[in-house]
């Protein structure tokens, strides 16, 4: 049964490679089209017509561009949630969940990011059968994009944690002894004094955070999902045009991260606090 | 019975002990000063009134509440002791107003309305009605503290702990708080104020206590104390003081 | 569900292969990146607008892009840039562990010079103006005085950049070369034994993570205790 769905998986990890069987750099080697030394260029390939016949090579862009994004709000929104509960956690009192969260934290920034992408793809769901079934019955981009939200949210949820529990501890222990000297409780204190105070500060670590996300979700390639990084390579191995190809996904790199930056920007310019100049 | 009660209250960091037995009450309406040399644990006396800082030996109460009882409620017991700091501690990301009224509405659950009427009343207290919607970065030293003096009594405390609460302030700004806090003790305000401001302590105190190295060495009407103290460490302590 | 980790013991002297790999490209990689990084940070703070924009570009160029998408640049570029200074017939193929090499070296070389950076403009100016007042040019304030102190006090940052350097290196998965998640890859597919090898792995390098971090922080407290 393991062995099944093992070799089921296996094939479509290596469906990822070159189609035609053979690997990246010998696929690309022109001395096998013909013996021409120059490269050709042709920066209308993305107007070509694609083998499958539906369509020019640059909607297999806007495709892998789209599971990119995908990928990476979805993973945002949980690395946020968890990353916040997590590292808020660790700043209160209570040893045990002190030590859960650190545990938490080293063991995601211990194991390399595609490392964990194959834990969550080929061994997590040996472990939970109907995960399992549903994975091998459904379409394999879901279950291919269930495990990279999956690693790329908890692998974000842990270094954001770090640093909101750096934010949180930068914030003076007065802050907090006011806070419960009004008469708030604990969760009273973290949700309307630490917090927001803490998010402020850690808005441009949190702002790398997201680019690293966006980047770091070119990874789920490797269990096969069609994603920008992926979408170049396959043009690139179907045109040999491997220039206008990686440079096209290096430009939408490019533009996103820079329009992550100015978001960030403008949501740290939103929320400042008059008469604050920076941190305490 | 006394509105603060502290028994033999002892209290290690670690090995080191802080506090040594002390013990010391205040009545309804007393102003009680707390001076003595930095390290002195008069900080950390306070603290332990209002359970910021645990301790470990001995008994203190607030109207009758036991402080170190295990199954107490401390949001509930610190909503009636106000509590103004050296470092003002103003919420900085809520406009003032909301500063006061933040705890009025989430602790005491009063509505919006009644709690910004309430903040209005006191911030035309201590005259600074005019500074509600500004934030706490863009208020002087002295302005914060008044307004962090309205904020702990937005709360309708029954007593009121003061830690070194002009120790921060440029010299110039100092009386503006001490005048607010003058005006609190004429008013039957129970206080427990830690302080170096002797002139304060003549003007409005009923008792001042001396603690030195985490015992309370001296405890006395005020007249006794400035007149004849009776150990040598406040003696000498005073002398440096009043120097000033 | 049945696991055997008999598979892996089996295959760990092969294991161990994939695994000097991992630490030869580690190894280059970081030596080579610190090198080049800090020729790099040199650039972007030198008072020469084209020399520091260049250097500025091509810093924000690989912290913008993916590493994968980085991997395979150079796996395409490196033969044909090859071929051009060699005026070779056909690109020149030098094998994907040659090129990871170069690209890592390259690729690290960014982050380096970000650490570089903040490490010099942490320096005090009075020891540039001290050093230029004994007469020394600024090669030698560079070489005798400053980069000394900067990187020693980076030398936590810097390893802490190698562990992550050690964890990146696994992406040469992408053009088949053999690391030790290769290796591992490899015989997993062989024996159809996914779980148990890749469970070995994330445990090999979770152990040699932690403790490497582990010692980082040890020698952190050292260097603050010193200072």
């Amino acid at each position: 049964m393991t062995g099944l769905c093992a070799a089921n998986r296996i094939a479509k990890q290596e469906s990822f490679r070159s189609s035609k069987g053979s690997v990246f750099g010998a696929s690309f080697d022109p001395g096998g089209a013909g013996a021409s030394m120059n490269y050709n260029w042709n920066w209308g390939v993305f107007f070509q017509q694609t083998p499958d016949g539906d369509g020019a090579y640059w909607e297999w862009i806007l495709a892998g561009f789209y599971w990119t994004i995908a990928i990476s709000v979805a993973a945002w929104i949980i690395a946020m949630v968890l990353g916040t509960i997590i590292g808020t956690v660790r700043t209160t009192d209570n040893k045990w969940l002190v030590r859960l969260g650190n545990a938490w934290v080293e063991l995601f920034r211990n194991i390399p990011l595609l490392v964990q992408m194959f834990l969550w793809y080929f061994v997590i769901p040996e472990f939970i059968p109907p995960l399992k079934g549903w994975m091998v019955s459904t379409e394999p981009i879901y279950a291919q994009f269930l495990s990279a939200v999956l690693c790329l949210g908890l692998f974000t949820s842990a270094r954001i944690a770090e640093q909101v529990r750096a934010g949180i501890q930068s914030l003076s222990r007065g802050q907090r002894n006011a806070g419960m000297a009004v008469g708030l409780t604990q969760v009273q204190v973290y949700r309307y004094v630490l917090l927001p105070m803490a998010f402020r500060i850690i808005i441009p670590p949190l702002t790398s955070e997201t680019m690293n996300l966006i980047k770091n979700s070119s990874i789920a390639l490797t269990i096969g999902l069609a994603e920008l990084t992926f979408r170049s390579r396959e043009i690139g191995e179907y045109t040999f045009n491997f220039f206008e190809a990686f440079t096209a996904a290096t430009v939408i790199y490019i533009v996103v991260a820079m329009t992550a930056n100015r978001v960030m920007a403008f949501v740290e310019r939103r929320v400042a606090v008059p008469g604050l100049i920076g941190t305490k | 019975m006394a509105m603060i009660e502290c028994k033999d209250v002892s209290k290690w960091y670690g090995s080191f002990q802080v506090l040594t037995n002390c013990t010391t009450s205040v009545e309804k309406g007393e102003v009680i000063v707390v001076c003595g040399p930095s390290g002195s644990g008069k900080s950390t006396l306070i603290k332990c009134v209002n359970a910021l800082e645990p301790f470990q030996k001995g008994v203190i109460t607030v109207d009758g509440v036991s402080v170190g009882a295990p199954k107490i409620n401390l949001p509930k017991l610190r909503s009636r002791v106000g509590m103004v700091f050296q470092h003002f501690e103003l919420f900085p990301h809520l406009t003032i107003i909301d500063n006061l009224t933040l705890a009025q509405i989430k602790v005491l659950n009063r509505k919006t309305d009644e709690a910004k009427t309430r903040g209005m009343k006191l911030l035309d207290r201590v005259g600074l009605t005019s500074q509600a919607a500004k934030f706490p970065g863009q208020l002087s030293g002295g302005q914060q503290q008044r307004v962090a003096i309205a904020r702990a009594l937005s709360m309708d405390p029954i007593c009121m702990l003061f830690d070194e609460p002009t120790s921060a302030l440029d010299p110039e700004m100092i009386n503006e708080v001490l005048d607010v806090m003058v005006q609190l003790a004429k008013e039957g305000m129970t206080m427990m104020v830690v302080t170096h401001e002797m002139g304060f302590a003549r003007k409005v105190a009923h008792r001042v206590i001396f603690m030195d190295r985490g015992e309370i060495v001296e405890d006395a009407r005020k007249d006794d104390f400035f007149g004849q103290p009776r150990s040598e460490r406040a003696q000498q302590f005073l002398s440096k003081i009043l120097h000033n | 569900m049945n696991l055997d980790f008999s598979v892996v013991t089996n295959a760990l002297p092969y294991l161990w292969k994939g695994m000097q790999y991992t630490l030869q490209l580690t190894a280059t990689s970081a030596v080579g990146g610190l090198f080049f990084g800090t020729l790099l940070a040199l650039l972007r703070l030198s008072s020469n607008k084209i020399l520091s924009n260049l250097a500025a570009g091509y810093v924000n160029l690989m912290r913008s892009i993916p590493l994968v998408l980085v991997i395979f640049w150079f796996f395409f570029l490196v033969p044909l840039i090859a071929q051009g200074i060699t005026g070779a017939e056909r690109p020149l193929q030098i094998g994907a562990e040659r090129t990871a090499m170069i690209t890592f070296i390259l690729f690290e070389a960014a982050y380096f010079c970000e650490i570089m950076r903040a490490g010099i403009q942490s320096i005090p100016r009075g020891q540039v103006h001290s050093a230029y007042a004994l007469g020394l040019t600024y090669g030698q304030s560079m070489r005798l005085v400053i980069l000394p102190q900067a990187f020693r006090n980076m030398i936590p940052v810097l390893l802490t950049q190698t562990i992550i350097l050690f964890q990146d290196t696994s992406l040469v998965y992408v053009i088949s070369a053999t690391d030790f998640v290769g290796a591992a890859s490899k015989i997993a597919q062989r024996d159809s034994r996914l779980v148990e090898m890749y469970l070995f792995v994330a445990a090999v390098y979770f152990v040699l993570c932690y403790t490497l971090s582990y010692l980082v922080k040890l020698l952190q407290k050292r260097i603050a205790v010193i200072r």
